[in-house]
This record gives C-alpha cells, sequence and structure tokens, in this order.
C-alpha cells in the first residue's frame, strides 16, 4: 500500500474511493436523487427486465448522470413489461412500459435530460411512499 | 518570593505562594483538624491524599468543600473555617469513619495515645447517627508487627511510608469501596511479604490498626519465676524518649530513671546495650580496616563499601531486595544479638549458672528487634541468644502496671560489668552514630594516633544522604550514611551498579535512626521531637568521660579475659553471624517503579 | 473497482451481535452467491444502527429498506425477495406502533427522523474496518489540513470557536483544555482517549469506537498536533473486545496508510497510538484515576489541581478527552466552527449521543442537537412509553445522576439546564422510568451501584454511600423512620459537598433528585409502610380477588415456593407467610384475579 505523503495523496484517494460509497450516500438522500425502479417480478425478468436494468445503469454512468436505479416489485402492468417508473426530484412519478433498449435510450436523452414527455406512459393507479 | 493575600476567618493572611490553606490557617492560629494528613519535612515525607475530608472548609464561590491539607490559597481567597455547614459535615464524616471503627478504646493499647480518639473529642461527637455494618478482617501477627484492619481509617499514612519513604512496597490498598483496605500483596501474611519490619507504619498509624506485637506478659512471668536470672539491656534510643510518655519534654534523658524503674519491676540485672555497642565498634571497626586492608592492597574480591549490620530491618531489606550484596554487610551481629551472645556465654559464667536460666530481656526502640531475636541462628540449642525484646512503649506499660510512679524515681547506675559504656555507644541510637564511633576506634586502631577531635560533625544532621571523607593519615576514607530504607535504597543501587564511591557506608533503616524507630513513644507528625532526641544523644555522649569504645574498661578487659583478640576464633564464633537470600519469599513482587 | 448495484448493511455492534447478526451476514453472503449476485452486491457489516431496540437490523441499500428483527434464518428470503424478486419482505420492516403502518425506510422511522447525526455520523454507514470508507467520507482530511495549512493555534482556536464542551460528563471546553495542555512546557506530553464507559446501559462510546474507529485516531493525531504530544493512548475497558479489535485495525491500517507514525503528510510531525486496558472499574473514568490505573497503579482518583493537563501520565502533561468529544473533532474542522455552533444552545453546541433505556419503546443509540427537549427525545425518539404505561421519570447522567419528572420534559437539553434542574448530562445515560418504578427503590439501585465502584479513598464515599445503601434498605423493607429521611438527606448534602472526585460527589443525586421529586413515595414508605409502587418486595402482599379468581390452579402451580392452595374451580388462595413476593402468579393469572396491597 502507497503511503499517503501529501493532502492532496489524501484527496486524490477519496475520489477515487467516493464511488464505492456513491450509492450509499445517494441512498441517504433519495429525495434529490432521480429514481429509476424496474420491475423485476417474474413477468418483468420474463420480459428482460434484467437486461433493462443492466443498459441504464450503463447509460447513465456514460452520460454521467447520478440516478438511482432500483429494482421493484410487480406493478401490475404484466401486459406492458418490462415497466419502468422513473422520479424526478420535484415532478410526479412516470411508469413506462414495453422498455427496451431504444426507449431507455430516450427516456433518458429526453425525459431525464430535458424533462421532454416521450411515448409510453402508463397511467399510474397507485401511489408511491411520498418522499418528504 | 511570589506572595498571595487571602483573609482566612475574617483574618487577612499573606503567604507565599503554593502554601495550603491548612498551612496559611495555622500561621495565623487557626489550627484546622486533620486526620490522615501528616508531615515531617525534615524526611521529606508527607501524607496528604486527601482522603478523610476531616480538614474541610468552605471557600466563597466554590461549590463544594474543599480540603484544606490539599488546596492551595489563592489571591483574593475568602476561607471559613467553621461555619455551620463545615461543622456538621466534618461532624458527619468523623461519624461515618467511626461507625466502620471497632469502639473498643478501653481495650484499645492506643488508648489515650489515638489521633482518632483526640479528633473525635475536639468535634464532640455524641453519638454515631449512621451505624452501620463495620468491616471484619483477620487480625494479621508477625513477629514484629500486629495488622488489625478492622481499626484502619485507610489515612494511607502506612502506605505512604512503606512505599515513597521506604521503598519497601510491602503495603498498598486493595479492594473497592467499603471493602477497601490497607493489604499486602495478594493479601499475604505480614510475615510472607516483602516486609523488612522497619516499624515506621506503626510510628505513623494514627490509631491501631498496625501496633507492635505485644510480649509483655513473657517478662511478667520471667520476673515472677524464682528460678530465672532476668537480665535487662537497654538502646541507647531508648533513654531519650521513654519520658515522653510520661509527660517529660521530647529528648529529655532519663537514663537513671529508666534504670530504677527496671529494678524495681524486678530484673536482677540492669545493663546497658550501649555497652554492645562499643563491642560492635571493636568487631566492625577491625573488620573494616581488615577489608579496606585488603582492598587498599588490591583484592578484588573484598565487598567494598562494607555496610552496617546493627539494623535489622535494614538486614532484611537487604536480604529480600538485595541479595547479591549481603556479603557487603559486616558480619557482626548487632548490638542487641552481641550482648545476648556475650550475655549467655560470659556473663552466664561468671554467675556459673546455666544460660537457659538468664534470661535476656531487651528494651529496644524497634519493633525489628523482635524479629532478630527470633532468628533461628541466634540462639544456642534453641534457647535463644535474646530472650524476649520489647519496645520502648511496652516498657512504659510496664512501668504502669507495676504502679511505679516514674516520675518521682531516683536516678540509678547500670550494674556492671555488662553496663559500662562509653560516648560512642551512645550515639547508635542516631543517624549517623554508628559511623562516626566506628571513625573513633578505626582511626586510633588504624594510625595509631591519638584522635583529638572526636566530634565528626560531618557526619551528623537530618538529610536523608549524608557523605563526607574521612583522613586517615593519608588515607581517605569515604563514608556514606543514609536513613529510611528509600535513600539506603539509593546508596545500595549504586553499590549494585558498581558507581558507589564509598568505603564505608552506615544505614538505619527509621527516617532519624533508631531515636524515630517505630517502637518509640509516636512523634505524631512533630519533627522537632526527633531532632530533640538525637540533641540529648549528642550531648550525652558529650557528657561521657569516654568517648570512644575501645577504651572502655570493661571491653578491655572482656577481650582480655574471654574474647581475645577482636575479629578472633571465639569473637568470630560469638559475634558474627551470615545472611540469607530471601528473595524467593518476595518473589513474584519484585517490580520496579520505572519511570521513563 | 468492482462496482456493486446494491449493498446490504448488516449492523456489527455488540447489541445486535449478540443477537446473531453476525450469522446472519454469513447467511446473507451465502444467499447473495448462491443466487449469483456476488458481483452486484455486497454484505457490509457496519457499525452500530443505534436502533437496538430492534435489532438486528439489515438495511438495503440503494432503496434503503430497513429490516429490523430479522433472524439468521431470513437471509434467504431477504435476498430471493427484496434483491432478486424486488419484492419488500414486509414482514420484516418497521412498524409504527402508534400508526400501525409499515415504514419501508429508516429515513421515515420517527426514531431518525428527529435525530442529527454528528457524532454517529458514519456509524452505520460505513465497514468500519475499511480504512478506505473512511477516506472516501473525508476522512483524515481533517488531520491534513490541521497540520499542513494550519498552526495548533489555528486548530485550537477553531475547536474553541465551535463551543465544544466534554461529552463525557464535565463539559470542560475542549478547546481551552487544548490550550492549556499546550501552554505547559515540558519534554514529553500525552494525549489520551477516555473510553473507559462505565455507566450502567451506555454504550456511546463503545459505539462510536465500533462503527467509526478512525474517527478516533484522527482526531487524537489532530489532539496531539495541537497539543504538543506525539504519543495517544486509548484507555478501553477489556470489556469491550469489539471496540479495542477495530480500533487496533483502525490504527494499523493508519499506520499502513502513513497516516499515523513519523512524519505524517511529510509535515514532520509523529504521532503513535498505544491501546491501554481498563479493568472495568467505573472511577478509572475519572480522569486522574484513569492516568494512575495506566500508570500501573490503583485506580484511585487524586485531588484536582495539579490537573493532568499540567501533571499527568507519568508526571507529563496529559490531554485527557472523551470518545465522543473526540468523533467530534474532524467534523468541526471540516465544516468550520460557525457550522458546528450553529447546532445547540447558547452555551452548549452540537449533538449529545444518549443511550436511551428503560421503559421506553425505542430504546437505543441516539442523537439529537443540545437543546432538544426531553419530551422530544422521549416521545419523539423513544416512541413513548412501553406498554402504554405513564412516564414518571428520566435519569440522566447515569448512577451519579437525577432524576427528572414531567415537570421537566419540557427542558431543552444541555449542560447547563440538566445541572440546573439536579442532574447532569454525565456521559449520555437516559433511564425512562414509568408509573410502575418505585423511586425509592430507584435510588437504591444506583447506590448499589456507586458503592461497588467507589475506589474506596475519600471516607464520605467509602463509608458514607454505604450508610446511604442501608437506610434505604431500611426504608424499602418498611423499617423507615421519618428521622431516617433527615439522616438521609443530611448525609446525602454531606457526602455531596466533601467527596474527593466527581464519583462521590454525584453518588447521592439518585437520592436527593428522588427526595425532592418524589418526596411522597418516601413517606409512603416511611409512614404507611407501603410501596405506591409495589416494587418493594417487602412491602407488598399478594392477594388473590375470590370474585375474579376461576379456580384454573395456574398460580398454584407456577408459583415457586408453593404459597398457593385451592381446590379446580375454587378461588385460590395465598399462604402470605409463604409467599416470597416473587409476582409470577399475578404476571400469570389471565383473569387479572391477582392484586398486590
Amino acid at each position: 500500500m502507497n503511503k499517503v505523503k501529501t493532502l492532496d495523496d489524501l484527496r486524490k484517494m477519496r475520489d477515487s474511493f467516493r464511488a464505492s460509497l456513491d450509492l450509499r450516500e445517494k441512498s441517504d438522500h433519495p429525495e434529490k436523487m432521480i429514481q429509476i425502479k424496474i420491475s423485476m417480478a417474474t413477468c418483468g425478468i420474463a420480459a428482460g427486465a434484467k437486461d433493462i436494468m443492466n443498459y441504464f445503469i450503463e447509460v447513465l454512468d456514460r452520460e454521467h448522470i447520478d440516478a438511482l436505479v432500483t429494482q421493484t416489485g410487480c406493478m401490475g402492468y404484466c401486459y406492458a413489461e418490462p415497466t419502468v417508473e422513473i422520479l424526478v426530484p420535484g415532478k410526479e412519478p412516470l411508469v413506462f412500459g414495453y422498455v427496451n433498449k431504444a426507449k431507455v435510450d430516450e427516456i433518458i436523452s429526453q425525459y431525464i435530460r430535458y424533462g421532454i414527455l416521450v411515448d409510453g406512459i402508463i397511467p399510474v393507479s397507485y401511489t408511491a411512499v411520498k418522499p418528504e | 518570593m511570589e506572595t498571595v493575600k487571602l483573609i482566612i476567618d475574617k483574618k487577612q493572611v499573606e503567604v507565599s505562594k503554593g502554601t495550603t490553606i491548612l498551612d496559611a490557617a495555622k500561621s495565623v492560629g487557626i489550627q484546622i483538624p486533620t486526620l490522615c494528613y501528616m508531615k515531617l519535612e525534615d524526611l521529606h515525607y508527607e501524607n496528604n491524599p486527601g482522603a478523610c475530608r476531616i480538614c474541610v472548609v468552605e471557600i466563597e464561590g466554590r461549590r463544594n468543600l474543599a480540603p484544606s491539607c490539599k488546596t492551595e490559597c489563592i489571591e483574593g481567597m475568602v476561607v471559613k473555617t467553621h461555619t455551620p455547614r463545615v461543622m456538621n459535615a466534618r461532624k458527619t464524616v468523623m461519624e461515618l469513619i467511626l461507625s466502620n471503627h471497632p469502639a473498643e478504646c478501653l481495650t484499645c493499647s492506643s488508648n489515650g495515645h489515638c489521633e482518632l480518639q483526640v479528633i473525635a473529642h475536639d468535634l464532640g461527637i455524641r453519638e454515631i447517627r449512621y451505624a452501620g455494618e463495620q468491616s471484619k478482617f483477620q487480625i494479621d501477627r508477625s513477629p514484629s508487627i500486629v495488622r488489625n484492619m478492622n481499626k484502619c481509617i485507610m489515612c494511607r499514612r502506612c502506605e505512604t511510608m512503606c512505599n515513597s519513604i521506604q521503598t519497601v512496597g510491602a503495603l498498598t490498598a486493595v479492594n473497592r469501596g467499603f471493602n477497601a483496605a490497607v493489604s499486602t500483596a495478594f493479601e499475604r501474611d505480614i510475615a510472607g511479604s516483602t516486609c523488612s519490619y522497619c516499624g515506621q507504619c506503626v510510628s505513623v498509624c494514627p490509631v491501631n490498626a498496625l501496633s507492635g506485637r505485644n510480649t509483655q506478659q513473657p517478662v511478667l512471668d520471667a520476673l515472677a519465676d524464682p528460678a530465672k536470672i532476668v537480665i535487662a539491656q537497654t538502646a541507647p534510643a531508648v533513654r531519650t524518649a521513654l519520658g515522653r510518655d510520661f509527660g517529660f519534654e521530647p529528648g529529655t534523658l532519663v537514663t537513671g530513671k529508666m534504670v530504677s524503674a527496671l529494678r524495681q519491676l524486678g530484673f536482677d540485672y540492669v545493663f546497658d546495650t550501649d555497652f554492645a555497642a562499643d563491642l560492635t565498634i571493636m568487631e566492625e571497626g577491625t573488620e573494616l580496616l581488615q577489608r579496606l586492608g585488603k582492598y587498599l592492597n588490591g583484592d578484588e574480591k573484598v565487598k567494598i563499601p562494607m555496610m552496617t549490620s546493627c539494623c535489622p530491618g535494614w538486614v532484611s531489606f537487604v536480604e529480600q531486595h538485595f541479595p547479591e550484596l549481603r556479603e557487603n554487610l559486616s558480619t557482626a551481629k548487632s548490638p542487641q544479638q552481641m550482648f545476648g551472645a556475650i550475655a549467655k556465654s560470659y556473663f552466664a559464667k561468671i554467675l556459673g549458672i546455666d544460660r537457659k536460666n538468664l534470661v535476656v530481656v531487651s528494651i529496644m526502640p524497634c519493633l525489628a528487634k523482635k524479629y532478630e531475636a527470633s532468628r533461628p541462628e541466634f540462639s544456642v540449642d534453641g534457647n535463644p541468644d535474646v530472650d524476649i525484646s520489647i519496645y520502648t512503649r511496652e516498657l512504659a506499660r510496664l512501668i504502669r502496671y507495676a504502679n511505679i510512679d516514674f516520675n518521682e524515681l531516683p536516678d540509678s547506675d547500670f550494674d556492671h560489668p555488662l553496663g559500662e559504656s562509653t560516648g560512642a555507644g551512645i550515639i547508635f541510637g542516631t543517624t549517623g552514630g554508628v559511623i562516626e564511633a566506628a571513625c573513633r576506634t578505626a582511626y586510633e586502631l588504624f594510625t595509631k594516633k591519638v584522635l583529638h577531635k572526636v566530634d565528626f560533625e560531618e557526619l551528623r544532621g537530618m538529610e536523608g544522604i549524608r557523605s563526607a571523607t574521612i583522613d586517615f593519615e593519608g588515607v581517605p576514607v569515604k563514608i556514606g550514611i543514609a536513613h529510611g530504607l528509600g535513600n539506603a535504597r539509593k546508596l545500595i543501587e549504586e553499590v549494585k551498579n558498581g558507581t558507589s564511591p564509598y568505603h564505608a557506608i552506615e544505614v538505619m533503616a527509621c527516617p532519624g535512626g533508631c531515636i524515630g524507630g517505630g517502637g518509640q513513644p509516636f512523634h505524631r507528625g512533630r519533627m522537632e521531637v526527633l531532632r530533640k532526641r538525637a540533641t540529648a544523644l549528642y550531648q550525652e555522649d558529650v557528657n561521657k568521660p569516654l568517648r570512644k569504645s575501645h577504651e572502655n574498661p570493661y571491653i578491655q578487659k572482656l577481650y582480655k579475659e574471654f574474647l581475645g583478640e577482636p575479629c578472633g576464633p571465639l569473637a568470630h564464633k560469638l559475634l558474627h553471624t551470615h545472611y540469607i537470600d530471601r528473595k524467593e519469599i518476595v518473589g513474584l513482587y519484585m517490580q520496579t517503579d520505572k519511570r521513563d | 473497482m468492482a462496482q456493486y448495484t446494491n449493498y446490504i448493511l448488516v449492523c456489527g455492534g455488540t447489541g445486535c451481535r449478540a443477537s446473531q447478526s453476525e450469522k446472519i451476514i454469513g447467511n446473507l453472503k451465502a444467499a447473495v452467491e448462491k443466487n449469483g449476485l456476488q458481483k452486484n452486491v455486497q454484505v457490509i457489516r457496519t457499525g452500530c444502527f443505534g436502533f437496538c431496540e430492534k435489532g438486528p437490523v439489515v438495511k438495503m441499500i440503494p432503496d434503503n429498506t430497513f429490516y429490523v428483527q430479522v433472524q439468521p434464518g431470513d437471509a434467504d428470503e431477504l435476498v430471493k425477495e427484496h434483491l432478486v424478486k424486488g419484492r419488500k419482505v414486509e414482514r420484516l420492516l418497521y412498524v409504527n406502533p402508534e400508526t400501525n403502518e409499515q415504514i419501508l425506510d429508516s429515513k421515515h422511522i420517527d426514531f431518525y427522523k428527529k435525530q442529527l447525526r454528528v457524532a454517529l455520523r458514519n456509524c452505520g454507514f460505513i465497514n468500519p474496518e475499511n480504512i478506505d470508507e473512511y477516506i472516501a467520507r473525508d476522512g483524515y482530511v481533517a488531520l491534513g489540513k490541521a497540520i499542513t495549512e494550519m498552526t495548533p493555534e489555528e486548530v485550537i482556536k477553531e475547536i474553541m470557536d465551535s463551543g465544544l464542551r466534554g461529552r463525557g460528563g464535565g463539559g470542560f471546553p475542549t478547546g481551552l483544555k487544548w490550550q492549556i495542555t499546550r501552554k505547559v512546557q515540558a519534554s514529553q506530553k500525552y494525549v489520551v482517549c477516555n473510553a473507559d464507559e462505565g455507566d450502567p446501559g451506555a454504550f456511546m462510546d463503545r459505539s462510536i469506537l465500533e462503527g467509526d474507529p478512525h474517527s478516533i485516531v484522527e482526531a487524537m493525531a489532530i489532539n496531539g498536533y495541537c497539543t504538543g504530544a506525539n504519543k495517544g493512548l486509548v484507555y478501553i475497558r477489556a470489556e469491550y473486545p469489539l471496540a479495542v479489535e477495530r480500533l487496533m485495525i483502525a490504527i494499523k491500517q493508519a499506520k499502513e496508510y502513513g497516516l499515523l507514525g513519523d512524519n505524517i503528510f511529510g509535515s514532520g510531525f509523529s504521532f503513535d497510538i498505544e491501546i491501554r486496558y481498563g479493568a472495568g472499574a467505573f472511577v478509572c473514568g475519572e480522569e486522574t484515576a484513569l492516568i494512575h490505573s495506566m500508570e500501573g497503579l490503583r485506580g484511585e482518583a487524586t485531588v484536582k489541581p495539579p490537573f493532568p493537563s499540567e501533571q499527568g501520565y507519568k508526571g507529563y502533561p496529559t490531554n485527557v478527552n472523551n470518545v465522543e468529544t473526540y468523533a467530534n473533532i474532524p467534523v468541526i474542522l471540516l465544516k468550520g466552527a460557525k457550522w458546528f455552533s450553529s447546532i445547540g444552545t447558547e452555551k452548549s453546541k452540537g449533538t449529545k449521543v444518549f443511550a436511551l433505556a428503560g421503559k421506553v419503546n425505542n430504546v437505543g443509540l441516539i442523537e439529537v442537537p443540545m437543546g432538544t427537549t426531553l419530551r422530544e427525545v422521549i416521545f419523539g425518539i423513544g416512541g413513548g412509553i412501553k406498554d402504554g404505561k405513564k412516564f414518571k421519570a428520566v435519569q440522566t447522567g447515569g448512577p451519579s445522576g437525577g432524576c427528572l419528572t414531567e415537570k421537566h420534559l419540557d427542558l431543552p437539553i444541555d449542560y447547563d439546564n440538566l445541572l440546573a434542574a439536579g442532574s447532569m448530562m454525565g456521559s449520555g445515560g437516559m433511564i425512562v422510568m414509568d408509573e410502575n418504578d418505585c423511586m425509592v427503590a430507584m435510588a437504591k439501585f444506583y447506590l448499589d451501584f456507586t458503592v461497588e465502584e467507589s475506589c474506596g479513598k475519600c471516607a464520605p464515599c467509602r463509608i458514607g454511600n454505604k450508610r446511604l445503601h442501608e437506610i434505604l434498605q431500611k426504608i424499602t423493607s418498611g423499617n423507615g423512620t421519618e428521622d431516617d429521611l433527615d439522616r438521609l438527606r443530611n448525609l446525602a448534602m454531606v457526602i455531596k459537598d466533601t467527596a474527593l472526585c466527581g464519583l462521590g460527589q454525584t453518588s447521592p443525586n439518585p437520592v436527593l433528585s428522588t427526595m425532592d421529586n418524589f418526596y411522597d413515595e418516601y413517606l409512603a414508605h416511611v409512614h404507611d409502610h407501603r410501596c405506591p409502587s409495589h416494587q418493594c418486595r417487602e412491602l407488598t402482599q399478594y392477594y388473590i380477588n375470590p370474585e375474579k379468581c376461576k379456580g384454573c390452579t395456574l398460580c398454584a402451580r407456577v408459583c415457586p415456593v408453593h404459597a398457593i392452595t385451592g381446590d379446580r374451580k375454587v378461588p385460590h388462595v395465598i399462604d402470605l407467610q409463604v409467599c416470597i413476593r416473587c409476582g409470577t402468579c399475578m404476571d400469570k393469572c389471565k383473569f387479572d384475579a391477582v392484586y398486590v396491597h
């Protein structure tokens, strides 16, 4: 292990370690984060939700967008799997259905980045836990 | 010097910075009561753990009461020493202390000498509102010291003495809370501890938790036995202290009254340990010259410095803590034991009786002498050279039992042949005295010249460690003196490290020497009591017509008629001894305090 | 570096470990592997979450789901359901006792909502055995800043300006203490961390050491830099094996990184830390006793002055601070004195960690801003009194604190308010009592402790506390007189006034405060020989109400001394001569037929 010789060394080290704690830091303040919940029940997984989730993580990373990608249970829209709920701070949560990789690109580049609504929104019929 | 001004009980006081409230109050005639506190300034002994809380006072602006023995004066302080709050606190605390102290005053050997009694009286304690469970400890009896922790008030004076001054490390507090007590390592008996029996713990104990072993009854039994000849020997320091238990000023010499009292008690002969002290000088002085001679001739095996061996506390300290240096101790027996050996051989022969019918009682300022007398090497076929050793306070008690009016007694002289002594024998009782006596004789034996100036002032005083070089006509003899085992430890550490500059070292285990012995009437923290005792011994020395041991005609006669030469074969058999490695029993304990 | 998408944080504090959290961790890891998730999911053992009442606690990241009272057998389900299927395991969610609602994440649990975690900032968040995680949270930056960019005086000034006061109980301004130690000239100085946490039921310091040991290491080094000491000593109870282990790991890691040892940050400043074990004597939390204990002497307090800052360990200037105090230091330097002093009350800045215990719903470790009221702590965070009982009193400051009552509930907690109310901050013990607690018995209980823990040096504490205890024993056994109450109060006052150290001076507090606030209970014991709370055995007698008793024989069967007789379906009777008043019959009776008088 290299010794820390200067304060700058330490700061660099800190920055490189930060990523590993990122998720925890973010989850401590979820209300400030873009949250992407991927429905991952049997039906969702069967429809390819796992791949979609990985693709979300990949693109968000590439685009340097801070967002929390989590899995959630069945949303009840089994007909439209894979389904994804997007929560942008300050906005109502939206649920998108029939999400494929192209849709992921669209959601990220249009809705998440600029707030432009894209096709595929499913009307929401339940209330999520309200953030503070 | 920087001073601070404060007000104590409405009195303006100015004292140097660092002065405690207790001392500041004393300087304006206010005596704040103390219990655990004790200070002997010449000896650097100060016990102020702030533990008893009797000396508390009120300080304006302070939340709680302050222990005056431990609180330094601060500029502008306003102190009140006897407000209702203070007096109630003292009284309550005193009741607490008494609630865990057996109320056996009438049968306690400290009755009338007890500091706790005095304070209880001064504070006007009439009832103990807080009676409750009392501590129960086994009483621990060693040959010299008896430990009754049921009476202990946790003042910790003994601990400070044993550890800080004597560096013996036998006593320490153990357990917690109400079960806390002063004890030995692993709560062994005193006899199984590192105790050297110096008895200094006893001399500072304010109550009777630590006391000397009581052997008055055997003395009375012997005196009452018509088949026995009972003889007494009295150590030099006894005569300067005994009077204190009969109301005399400290340092009053009561030699004549003491001899009369012993005779009245029924002793057949009253002799003087000083005689044996002169004899010790003959043997020890000769031994020193022999060792020195070999040393100066380049003999590397000879053990130099030679260390005195008169003090049994010191001897057991060496045997326990520095057994590897025990050959540096003079092989000469102590005066008590030389007296016993001569009495039971030479004197028994003169009387024409068997040694078993001669009872030797020694009156000593010392508790360790009881242990010394009991050492098996100092007996012949199970018959000890010294049968019973009692200490000064015990003699005072015996005198009272026998309803002798000590103050009205006429003076009388010691008996012969073992009662004659020189001034050199007298000063054995104080620190520096043994070596001064030895110098007077050794000088003349070595140089074959007459010593005119017999007072070696440079060897006297109360400094813990003193040193001097005595010019033996061109041969400088370097002498080191220590009193108190802590000081002695410093000198013997030098010997151990090979850095000791001395040819001879005198050690007395008790601070001040035998005058401050554990068997003496209590000084109760008054340093001047010890100083006056020392002065008295030097005065007695001056008053003596003969002041060099070898001039004692009875000593000369003893060698001529009986012993032959000093350090000769018979002298060696009767008057010399050997020492034992006792580190084993200390065993686990030995851990020196290595402060970096 | 491996990027995980999920973390499972499992509490590894001593409390949760005792409820098998280690096994839970093992099972979770196995389940993660079994489901092939080891690349995405990491199981992390953290320090104490604080919510000990509901331990063992497991927290899922990133969705922050908070599972409580998890059993080792739940691991499989947690992984399968939560991670694989994405469904919350509802039966393990926390249920709000008032609304009966399940709460998904810790943010929404009242217990956490009202807390502000400064000293505990990393506890339950990072892996305490991984220095990288500490560094990722700005760890050691404060030390680096202090050493390379600030003079010791500037650092001390920052600490002084922050208003931080000693969290061990005394409340002495920390910056001032550092300054005093700094000003003493000496060839050697020491910095000591007092981790001899001894209050019954308190575990603030233990949790910090277990959950965030690096913060202590860092703060001690900062302290060393400021005071001119290059040697740090942590005096820690040997009964805290986990804290010791984590601290040892932290010291080792810091040394490996060059954050301890010679020439830290190339500044020429060197600092090293050693661990010293205490045997768990309460009095050794007192700094002079602590120092004597480290010196190999008897753990006994000595009169101050001289203060350790002037003359401490081996006679050298020694700066002693408590664990929680240290935990605040790095944050103060990172966020600034201004930020810190904006929290709290006028004279007590920052936050305070409390170990909440007793008859509250949510016992555990909490941290709140100074100035939070007792009501907010007990009812807000603590979730109120257990079993819907009535609040009676709260003991703050551990065994040497005092009992505060209903009328003190809206008192903002800070050093001075607690003192003025007859209690004290202490190190942060907080024990809540309900209507069933007898205050006389409570005072006796605390005296039990101080009698046991007194070092025995000064007479008032050694004998006085014993006598206090004896008088209380007499009262609680029904033999007390009014005269005893006067004696009790006088003795308590005198001990407070005359004892040598903090232990003795405060040991009568439980007696005095209960006498002040619950004198009627004392009188009931003394006059009527009655214990209003039915807690004092000698004053309690159990009876069976024949109208309610169905003769089911259950009480007769559970009675350990066979004091209850009666035929089946016939009302039973208790033989008062035989009854040992254990209360088992009352607990077991299904018909409320047993009553006490």
